[in-house]
């Protein structure tokens, strides 16, 4: 996979994170990620049409995502409901449109798919294509996500 | 008549998703607006258009079935609604998705992420330009 991608999506994050949920979020180091396990509660997963052809994904703690979310809105969120579900799906559109437009500055034409959201506590995330997967992991205040990037070669 | 901001007017927000149709409303309530609806999809929309009158629509880019952009430009397509102001949230940025936009008759648009401040900047140029104030 072109590391190239790998920044747009991390800063995406940072931005949208701290814009749109008034959350300050620190990146940890990348690493390489070989199973389709999910390292968290709740996933949101964006499928990408390039060439190259990808897909992206945020995964989140229970924890980290609640206090993501009461940000956003100033309300408190006790569970995993419809509206941290949604919310997990928008904040994949928008951290994968953010991470698109400046990859489009550099000259690739991708499109993103309309957000899935897929959540419990033992389940899987399929990217689009089998070329390996780069983890970023990221901790907040309340916990830990994790944005995963695939990109076939 | 020339549209002029009114905090009693009657604001359509349209997003597949209810966190932005929540945040734009919570955003549009801090600005002043009092006569918020929503709809969850561009037909949704479309038939609240239809049957009552709406005076200004905020909308999302990027939904299945019916997109923002042809959402659009169905409401350019229906006498009755064909000057409502329309205002654009995206996370498509990229200039040929501005340019169709433009064409197809958008008053205003934001990429997102955004905040209040953005979306009341835009929203009063809308209607300054609207009203011939700027």
């Amino acid at each position: 996979m072109n590391v190239e991608f790998i920044n747009p999506f991390l800063s995406a994050t940072i931005n949208v994170l701290k814009t749109m949920c008034f959350t300050e979020v620190k990146p940890g180091k990348p690493f390489l990620k070989k199973d389709q396990n999910s390292c968290g509660d709740v996933s949101g997963v964006v499928g990408i049409t390039g060439p190259p052809n990808g897909s992206m994904s945020l995964t989140f703690s229970k924890d980290s995502i609640i206090q993501i979310v009461a940000n956003m809105f100033g309300e408190k969120f006790q569970e995993v409901n419809d509206d941290i579900k949604d919310a997990v799906g928008e904040l994949s559109n928008m951290i994968s449109g953010t991470a698109r437009n400046e990859l489009g500055n550099k000259g690739y034409a991708f499109k993103t798919s309309i957000p899935t959201v897929v959540s419990g506590p033992a389940h899987e995330i399929r990217h689009m294509c089998k070329a390996p997967t780069i983890a970023i992991p990221f901790s907040t205040s309340a916990g830990g996500f994790v944005v995963e990037i695939s990109f076939e070669n | 008549m020339k549209p002029e901001i009114n905090m009693n007017m009657k604001v359509l927000v349209v997003d597949d998703f209810a966190t932005m149709r929540k945040i734009v409303r919570n955003i549009l309530k801090q600005i002043g607006f009092t006569n918020i609806v929503e709809a969850e999809d561009g037909a949704n929309a479309l038939e609240l258009i239809k049957e009552d009158k709406i005076d200004f629509v905020v909308t999302d880019w990027n939904m299945p079935n019916m997109t923002g952009l042809e959402l659009l430009k169905n409401i350019r397509s229906i006498e009755k609604a064909k000057d409502t102001p329309v205002l654009m949230v995206t996370a498509e940025g990229l200039a040929n998705n501005v340019v169709d936009a433009v064409k197809a008759g958008v008053d205003n648009y934001i990429v997102k992420p955004f905040t209040a401040d953005t979306v009341q900047a835009k929203i009063e140029q809308i209607f300054a330009k609207r009203s011939g104030k700027a």
